[in-house]
């Protein structure tokens, strides 16, 4: 067990179990998001409440916890490559920022849009985990700003994961505060659909994008930590070999 | 064909999903991409560097 | 029975040090210590001379005003935490020095807040007269500016020292802090317009404390290990 975690701790043998991993994470990913989407857009039958606006549940949900567990991978990398001192950690944070913020923006557009047709307007500062996601957002433009601000590769790699921890540690306690700041304003309605418990109809899709999503994205980031590694390591030996060798490129 | 109105909400919802799996194809096209320049940098420096010994 | 151990300050005797010396430095620069006081003034007079006089708009809107002007000129002030000690080399000296960094950092953190947000709870029930704000929240008033400038103090002391000496840091820091403070802008302001209302607003102020509690104790360490890495 500790000798395979000191090997993915190597970059060489990490970027060749990469390429090899991902389209395990792709393929799955990208089926059941296709049967998510398919059957979250026509079998689920339409919500009483909402009607056929709920379906962007279906790609809300999945952005937004995207959002978040793309900041825990960034927290938790960072955590192991300053504790441990993992070259390959700090990748990982590096790689996971700008995908964890994209989704972040796509779940504050889908929220809302969604919002639109219910609440009547694009905004609803009394929905608190769109707010929690603006200020999530915010975390993400710090992070990549710090790193973008410091020159040295090792310094920026160890500041950000100073950042990312502290982060980490307050995202609780804003989604907490701005829960509490909400319900001081009554009346303010969730983005939630269905009755008390969601049909099994109305779940399974969900759950399935739930899973295809996190899956494509574990594939995607994959890919850009393999990006990343052959960039820190352009100089090393066996990146040297690995090009000159006549072999398949990338 | 009211299957795909979204009764009514079509606008909504079918700009969701399509921001969506453009956000998807943009990042794994931008992945790609970015690699492939990076792998393309470091091949010509050190093939250079290879021709010069 | 080792005498250079015997003479080498205590933790306290450390901490105390620290704190004297920035006091000692603030008071030699009176415009660091004004600066941030004047834009905070500066800002609670502004709002109502663009918003209008109406009674019940300053009313309402007045504890937010002055919580967020509070936050902006903690900004303002946090900036310079460490900066003029990264300037000329004195950084260095605190990090290399026998006292733990963390101890090192709380005292110039405590310093900070006492020439940064203690001025801004004094002057703040003068700010809460110009907002027409009710006599009995002003106590609620200075009670959760006096929670929340701690915080925004210590949360302010981890971002300084990540951003200090780094181009562009005061604009970075600001981007940095902003998210991690609202919390505490939230409970504050919010615990101030309950009161100004009559409603029950102990649950603010446990939330506040309890906020201010956690960032004593546990953001000198990041601050440290900030420190540490910003001076490679």
């Amino acid at each position: 067990m500790w000798k395979f975690l000191h090997k993915m701790a190597s970059p060489p043998y990490f970027y060749k179990l990469a390429k090899t991993l991902a389209p395990w994470f792709a393929v799955p990913g990208i089926l059941l998001i296709a049967y998510g989407s398919f059957a979250g857009l026509f079998v689920a039958p339409p919500d009483y409440q909402q009607g056929d606006a709920f379906r962007i549940i279906y790609v809300h949900v999945p952005a937004a916890y995207l959002s978040m567990m793309g900041y825990m991978i960034m927290a938790i990398a960072g955590g192991i490559g300053l504790i441990w001192r993992m070259k390959l950690a700090h990748a990982v944070a590096a790689a996971v920022a700008p995908l964890g913020a994209a989704f972040t923006f796509l779940a504050l557009v889908t929220g809302s849009v969604w919002g639109k047709p219910i609440w009547g307007t694009w905004w609803e500062w009394g929905d608190p985990r769109l707010t929690s996601e603006l200020i999530l957002l915010f975390l993400y433009f710090g992070y990549m700003a710090l790193r973008g601000s410091i020159d040295e590769v090792a310094k920026a790699d160890k500041a950000s994961a100073v950042l990312a921890l502290v982060g980490a540690v307050n995202i609780p306690i804003i989604h907490f505060s701005v829960e509490w700041w909400s319900s001081l304003h009554q009346g303010a309605t969730l983005l939630k659909t269905g009755g008390p418990a969601m049909d099994s109809a109305m779940l399974y899709p969900l759950l399935a994008m739930i899973l295809g999503s996190s899956l494509l994205f574990g594939a995607q980031l994959l890919r850009r930590v393999r990006t990343e590694v052959l960039y820190r390591e352009r100089r090393t030996r066996w990146v040297r070999n690995m090009i000159l060798s006549p072999e398949a490129p990338a | 064909m009211d299957k795909l109105a979204m009764g009514g909400y079509a606008a909504y919802v079918w700009s969701c999903f399509a921001l969506t799996f453009a956000i998807w194809f943009f990042n794994g096209w931008l992945a790609r991409k970015r690699h492939r320049a990076v792998y393309r940098d470091i091949e010509v420096r050190i093939k250079a560097v290879e021709e010069r010994l | 029975m080792n005498s250079a151990a015997e003479q080498t300050p205590g933790l306290l005797a450390g901490l105390t040090a620290t704190v004297r010396r920035d006091l000692l430095l603030a008071w030699k620069r009176p415009g660091d210590v004004l600066n941030p006081l004047f834009f905070f003034a500066m800002v609670c007079t502004l709002f109502p001379l663009a918003v209008g006089p109406s009674v019940e708009q300053l009313q309402f809107s007045g504890p937010g005003i002055l919580w967020v002007a509070a936050l902006l000129a903690m900004l303002l002030s946090l900036n310079s935490l460490f900066l003029a000690d990264f300037e000329d080399g004195s950084l260095e000296q605190l990090l290399v020095s026998p006292q733990p960094l963390v101890l090192l950092g709380l005292g110039k953190t405590i310093a900070h807040w006492l020439t940064s947000g203690l001025p801004l709870v004094i002057i703040s029930p003068l700010m809460a007269m110009t907002f027409q704000m009710p006599l009995e929240s002003i106590g609620v008033l200075m009670l959760t500016l006096t929670l929340g400038t701690i915080s925004l103090s210590m949360l302010g002391s981890v971002g300084a020292a990540l951003t200090v000496g780094l181009y562009r840091g005061t604009a970075l820091l600001s981007l940095l802090i902003l998210p991690l403070a609202m919390p505490v802008l939230i409970f504050g302001a919010r615990t101030v317009s309950l009161a100004a209302a009559g409603d029950v607003y102990s649950g603010g102020i446990f939330a506040l404390a309890a906020y201010a509690v956690g960032a004593v104790s546990l953001a000198p360490y990041a601050t440290a290990a900030a420190l540490r890495i910003s001076n490679e």
